[in-house]
């Protein structure tokens, strides 16, 4: 089963951090994404730019309207994600634990609906 | 004719009491839908009563069930193939083969996955209120308004739940399967919880006339004996298993030959059964060897201590105090707290009993429960203070629902009144 692990996490500690905690957390990520690829089970991954990057779009009656910034403004913002296959949710759990931003933010676990 | 129907009807009744949740958890794990299994399995009885009245009940009838629930599974898989072909057609066909590459040719080779199953039920991606319903209604085949009534939540809104849980067993791919070493401790106590609600539910029926209560706490301790065969090294599912054999073992010395109540102190140990007792106290000095205590050998030790009664003439009120007091520890259980109550009451006198009452007495939950108001009753008593034992037993006899526990509570208060003149 194909799972999207959700990375949220606190932008504005991310942006305050220093270059020491994002050299770490870059290559906390980097051994995580080589150990998805040694295991064969990432089919796809990335990182996102800020939230505030984000234009929201939403056509309503014909007329489409763009908005500046991200679909909810929460504390914690979708950071990126990954995409892996995998038998079950309890391996897609076990993944989603071990990915750098379970321990900085929170990882939304979601299976893709397979068409 | 009628004969042969009502024949086939017998045993497919007997074939669903005894082993409903056994062909769910065959079905259902190999699809992951639980939803479909129900669904195919409820199909093939209806089959069953079609046929079998004409061509008599087949030598392998739960075999015969489990074919005919695949095949309605896959004509329902083949069914939204053709709705839905832009779907991704290969994962159905791969399904179906495996499907049919597992045929069960007798009962004998059906595998007993009910463990797995129960694991499903309890995964922690499951809202915990849930899990006990799920297994209730899955593995001993309970539908929606019996469930809700065991929780005390309205048919509607548990059949909705029921529906919901089943359907994110599903999607979300939870798998059928015993968690590993590693990550079962967490995974094993909600199982346990499940298992202890469904034989609680069972045990809830003293005179033992309910038939389906009866096999509901006789599903319990199956349940509880197969996580300990399955998993004999875990001291918590040793420890439910005592303490529901031991809670079995008295079933029948709560009521006399009138069926009136019999409180637990005044009953003969010569009415206990004494083999499951003795299995029970096995049970828990196995337990107590993995040096890992737990609520269930707690409440299962607190069992023992009273049965010690069979040979000393009377309960081990010392040792009973001590493990409450370890247990409200563990529990934080205002329900604890009252048992505990009337154990110090034994060992320190009503006074100290009375005192630990009160400092429980804030809990708006206790305001409409009957032990905790029986209990203040009875301590009042050995206190001295009729008037207000009285009033506790009025409060008591209103909230009780069982009429023999009800006439008990009226003789006590009576008692007092004689007593008192």
């Amino acid at each position: 089963m194909k799972y999207m692990l959700l990375i949220y996490g606190n932008e504005a500690n991310a942006q305050a951090a220093s270059k020491a905690d994002i050299d770490q957390m870059l290559a906390a990520y980097g051994a995580y994404t080589e150990a998805l690829k040694k295991a064969g089970v990432i089919v796809d991954g990335n990182r996102l730019q800020r939230s505030t990057s984000a234009t929201t779009v939403r056509t309503t009656g014909g007329k489409t309207n763009v908005l500046d910034g991200p679909y909810a403004e929460t504390k914690e913002q979708l950071g990126g994600y990954y995409i892996i296959d995998v038998p079950d949710l309890d391996a897609a759990l076990s993944w989603a634990a071990r990915c750098p931003g379970a321990s900085h933010g929170v990882m939304e676990v979601r299976p893709v609906w397979a068409m | 004719m009628p004969d042969a129907i009502a024949q086939s009807r017998e045993a497919a009744e007997t074939i669903a009491r005894r082993s409903y949740g056994k062909l769910i958890a065959f079905l259902a794990a190999r699809t992951g839908n639980v939803a479909e299994a129900e669904d195919t399995l409820s199909d093939a009885f209806a089959a069953a009563l079609v046929d079998w009245p004409v061509k008599g009940v087949p030598q392998s009838p739960e075999a015969w069930l489990i074919t005919v629930a695949r095949r309605k599974g896959i004509d329902a898989a083949r069914r939204r193939r053709s709705a839905e072909y832009a779907a991704d057609s290969v994962s159905l066909i791969t399904q179906e083969l495996q499907d049919l590459a597992v045929t069960v040719l007798d009962d004998t080779q059906i595998p007993d996955e009910r463990l797995a199953l129960m694991f499903a039920c309890a995964h922690p991606a499951i809202d915990a209120g849930l899990r006990a319903p799920l297994i209730l209604q899955t593995v001993l085949g309970f539908d929606a308004a019996t469930v809700a009534s065991a929780f005390l939540i309205s048919p509607t809104t548990m059949g909705q739940r029921l529906v919901r849980a089943k359907a994110k067993i599903k999607q979300a791919g939870i798998p059928f399967r015993v968690p590993e070493r590693n990550e079962l401790g967490g995974r094993l106590a909600a199982v346990l919880e499940a298992i202890y609600a469904i034989f609680a539910e069972g045990w809830s029926d003293p005179a033992g006339t309910e038939t389906r209560r009866r096999n509901l706490a006789e599903e319990g301790i199956w349940l509880g004996r197969l996580v300990v065969t399955l998993l004999p090294e875990e001291p918590e599912a040793l420890g439910l298993l005592a303490l529901i054999l031991h809670a079995e073992a008295r079933r029948g010395a709560r009521r006399d030959a009138q069926g009136e109540y019999v409180p637990l102190a005044d009953q003969n140990p010569a009415s206990w059964d004494h083999a499951m007792i003795e299995e029970a106290e096995a049970l828990l000095s196995r337990a107590s060897q993995f040096g890992a205590i737990g609520r269930y050998q707690l409440e299962a030790a607190i069992q023992s201590a009273h049965v010690v009664r069979r040979r000393t003439g009377q309960s081990d009120w010392t040792a009973i105090e001590k493990l409450y007091g370890a247990l409200a520890a563990l529990t934080h259980s205002p329900v604890v707290a009252i048992n505990r109550a009337v154990a110090v009451a034994e060992t320190r006198g009503p006074a100290a009993g009375l005192d630990l009452l009160d400092s429980v007495a804030a809990d708006a939950r206790l305001n409409d429960y009957q032990p905790y108001w029986a209990a203040r009753a009875k301590l009042l008593t050995q206190a001295g203070d009729l008037a207000a034992a009285e009033n506790a037993y009025d409060r008591a006899i209103g909230l009780e629902a069982d009429p023999a526990v009800r006439r008990f509570l009226q003789h006590r208060r009576a008692a007092l009144r004689q007593s008192a003149s």
